[in-house]
């Protein structure tokens, strides 16, 4: 426990600062699970799909990081890897299967059609699929490597790693906000 | 790009006897009732069959796939072209193929922008539906008699037909004015 | 999502259930969307919708110059992704008047032959994957491998290579490429047998596989199969036979045929395939020639890079070919190759200037998609995902 308290303290750097408080350590055990455990949803759209494919098979194997089971629905996945180009048809399917996965969920922008169109300008490509959904880390590459991917994955694990604030209770600012949204 | 380029290219204007008549003239006239004006050109490899009448291209096409000395038994594609400044706006080229004869023939007709109506395919060959639908969708050019004429590849809210001469290329200016370039930041 | 029209059920009092499978589907191959209508368990009715991956890029052609386009047509069909540059290179080629030397037209058969193992080798490992054989997978991905390694080797890319270029090639085999090339080139005939061994004589497969989804040759002739899936049927038409570039005159090899056209004879085309795929790469890297790879035209292709170091012309030579290109003559071209897929055509018109006035793309798996209601209408659900797998299409060649 004493290697948890450190993780989310910010005095890290001192090695003897333990902390005690009970929500980091809940911090520490949630972060663990939540990024030991990513499920992505199959989400292929085009020539990175193959190279995501590639990433979950023998070779590269991503099981090693605990993320090969790729399930096919979106409400058990917590990760959507948007594999290709987005076109303007696809755009409103692409947001409402990520608006059915629970949240948390992550997006990773695999390959530069998914991050700002890449190649493709033109009527028909959506100009970078973070202008649907919030993307949380970018990989270049037209497809980028499957070790490339690997590495947008382990990334995406030390942002995961680095939350906090699972079990606090909400700040101020959360509770005015959900007030207003309730309209009192 | 207009049709008579290559032809000029390939047939010779002063030569001193007139060349033998390609085999395919002969045979549309004689196998299609009504049908005149039939040109042939051969150009890189290939054989084109110019059809003036629009209106006809399915009549030719049932004589080539059922006569027995062409059998072209196969709808390989059916390609179009916005020759945008030239009327008739559009040119349509059916790809047949022949197994039996291993032979292949581009059938070219011209069909003008607008209402433009060309017989459909479908009742030769099934597969045309999708290619027609094609067609359809990229340049607007309809086909009379279509079973299920719809868009097919663009999106339903999109208004227009990408691929005509006129339609932008819709691209998003990457370096918009006044933006700073200065990259080496 | 859109809405789609569709027919009536034929008998009101009976209830039939309209049910959507995709776009976003694991057995659909990317972004392929069926509306089904169901009765019971039996599909009544098929209607694929498709659109979901257009790229436009016919469009992002017309506004490329010939050189520049040849990197989108990768991304086409992206498992087989060197049969489309070399199909869009031998169009441009037979545009401006230029002929490949023998070495590069070998290489070219060598890299086409490659990416279409690679191709088949996706396609034996998902379909098998859609219908419960999850082994062939990954044996299959990772025979697949060696491949991407010896087209990275030769390319620098994995996936999408762009290796064929218009006049050539972008380089020359590496050192050490035909060794290596030789060995995985051995190892072949085995990884087929493997999957061999797993799937033809399966019970499991062959009862999910036999005589489901049956095309007729004349079914399959009216409805535009190319490629294994109208060889599956019993007509024996192959590009590389019939209409023969790049020298595939010259090699020996047989065309697969199947019988009755269902969903387990496009499967055994497609592994007989892969065997006289190996057979065509023994013979080229037995015969490889010596001499140059590329058209040696300098109005083509970028002048050596020793000699843009040297003299000043040179330079200037290589920076309009980049910036600019070489413009191509007014007229017409169709190439037919044999794509993993079908007959894959390039019809490109040019209009004298350095980009191609039209470019379209005859794609295989377009036009095969359409025979999926003819296979599935009658048939249960769990066959619906047997026929797609057994079309073997690609949704970027679909949708372009």
């Amino acid at each position: 426990m004493a290697i948890a308290g450190k993780k989310n303290t910010p005095a890290a750097g001192e090695e003897m600062a333990v902390t005690t408080r009970v929500d980091a350590v809940f911090d520490w055990a949630v972060n663990w699970s939540r990024k030991s455990s990513i499920w992505p949803v199959t989400f292929g759209l085009a020539c990175c799909a193959i190279e995501m494919m590639a990433t979950a098979s023998a070779r590269f194997d991503i099981s090693r990081f605990g993320q090969e089971v790729f399930r096919s629905s979106p409400r058990q996945s917590d990760l959507m890897i948007v594999a290709g180009r987005v076109s303007k048809k696809m755009a409103p399917v692409l947001r409402r299967i990520y608006d059915q996965m629970p949240e948390p969920k992550w997006v990773i922008a695999m390959g530069d059609c998914a991050s700002s169109g890449g190649v493709f300008n033109n009527y028909a490509i959506l100009q970078g699929v973070d202008l649907i959904v919030p993307v949380d880390v970018y990989v270049p590459g037209c497809p980028p490597r499957p070790e490339e991917l690997i590495y947008g994955i382990m990334k995406l694990q030390e942002k995961i790693d680095s939350q906090h604030g699972t079990f606090r209770p909400l700040t101020e600012s959360a509770v005015n906000a959900q007030r207003r949204l309730e309209g009192e | 790009m207009s049709d008579s380029a290559p032809a000029a290219a390939d047939t010779p204007a002063e030569s001193p006897e007139p060349p033998p008549e390609h085999p395919l003239v002969v045979a549309l006239r004689e196998g299609v009732t009504g049908l005149s004006g039939v040109t042939v050109t051969e150009s890189r490899g290939m054989t084109l069959a110019h059809i003036p009448d629009a209106g006809r291209i399915v009549d030719v096409c049932r004589f080539l796939k059922t006569d027995g000395d062409w059998e072209f038994v196969m709808l390989i594609d059916i390609v179009a072209v916005d020759h945008r400044d030239s009327e008739p706006r559009f040119g349509l080229t059916y790809t047949l193929h022949s197994i039996s004869k291993n032979q292949r023939i581009f059938l070219k007709i011209r069909v003008p922008g607008g209402a433009a109506v060309v017989p459909t395919m479908t009742t030769l060959w099934s597969g045309a539906n999708w290619m027609e639908r094609e067609v359809f969708d990229m340049f607007g050019v309809r086909f009379a008699g279509h079973p299920d004429l719809r868009k097919i590849l663009t999106p339903d809210d999109l208004e227009g037909h990408p691929l005509r001469k006129d339609f932008p290329l819709g691209n998003v200016d990457v370096w918009p004015e006044g933006a700073d370039t200065n990259v080496a930041r | 999502m859109t809405d789609i029209e569709l027919r009536p059920s034929r008998d009101l009092d009976a209830e039939t259930l309209t049910i959507n499978m995709g776009p976003q589907h694991p057995s659909t191959h990317g972004v392929l969307r069926l509306v089904l209508e169901l009765d019971g368990e039996t599909v009544v009715n098929c209607q694929p919708v498709v659109g979901y991956l257009h790229t436009g890029i016919e469009k992002e052609l017309e506004y490329k110059t010939f050189q520049q386009g040849m990197v989108l047509t990768d991304r086409m069909d992206y498992t087989a992704a060197s049969c489309n540059n070399l199909a869009y290179a031998l169009a441009v080629e037979k545009l401006i008047g230029i002929q490949i030397p023998p070495r590069g037209q070998m290489v070219r058969v060598m890299i086409a032959e490659m990416s279409r193992l690679t191709g088949h080798m996706i396609w034996v490992g998902t379909h098998a994957l859609d219908l419960g054989a999850m082994t062939v997978f990954l044996y299959s991905m990772q025979d697949r491998e060696r491949f991407m390694d010896l087209i990275e080797m030769a390319s620098g890319h994995r996936l999408t290579p762009t290796y064929i270029r218009v006049g050539g090639l972008s380089d020359d085999l590496p050192d050490g490429w035909l060794e290596n090339a030789r060995e995985v080139v051995a190892l072949l005939p085995g990884m087929i047998d493997q999957y061999e061994g797993l799937l033809t004589n399966n019970a499991i497969w062959m009862s999910r596989t036999q005589g489901i989804g049956t095309i007729t040759a004349a079914e399959a002739l009216d409805l535009g199969l190319t490629g294994p899936s109208l060889r599956g049927s019993g007509v024996a038409y192959d590009v590389r036979k019939a209409l023969p570039y790049c020298g595939y005159e010259n090699f020996d090899f047989k065309i697969p045929v199947g019988e009755t056209g269902d969903v387990f004879d496009r499967y055994l085309v497609r592994v007989a395939e892969m065997r006289q795929s190996a057979s065509i790469l023994k013979q080229a890297l037995d015969n490889l020639p010596d001499g140059p790879y590329d058209c040696q035209d300098a109005k083509y292709i970028r002048p050596p890079k020793i000699e843009t170091m040297l003299r000043m012309e040179q330079l200037i030579h290589h920076f309009l070919l980049v910036t600019e290109g070489f413009k191509a003559p007014r007229g017409e071209a169709y190439v037919a190759t044999e794509g993993a897929k079908g007959e894959l055509g390039f019809y490109v018109v040019g209009d004298g200037s350095n980009k191609p006035y039209r470019a379209h793309m005859r794609s295989p798996s377009f036009i095969n998609l359409q025979a999926l209601p003819k296979m599935c209408v009658g048939r249960m659900v769990a066959d619906v995902v047997a026929c797609i797998g057994s079309l073997d299409i690609v949704l970027g060649e679909v949708d372009r």
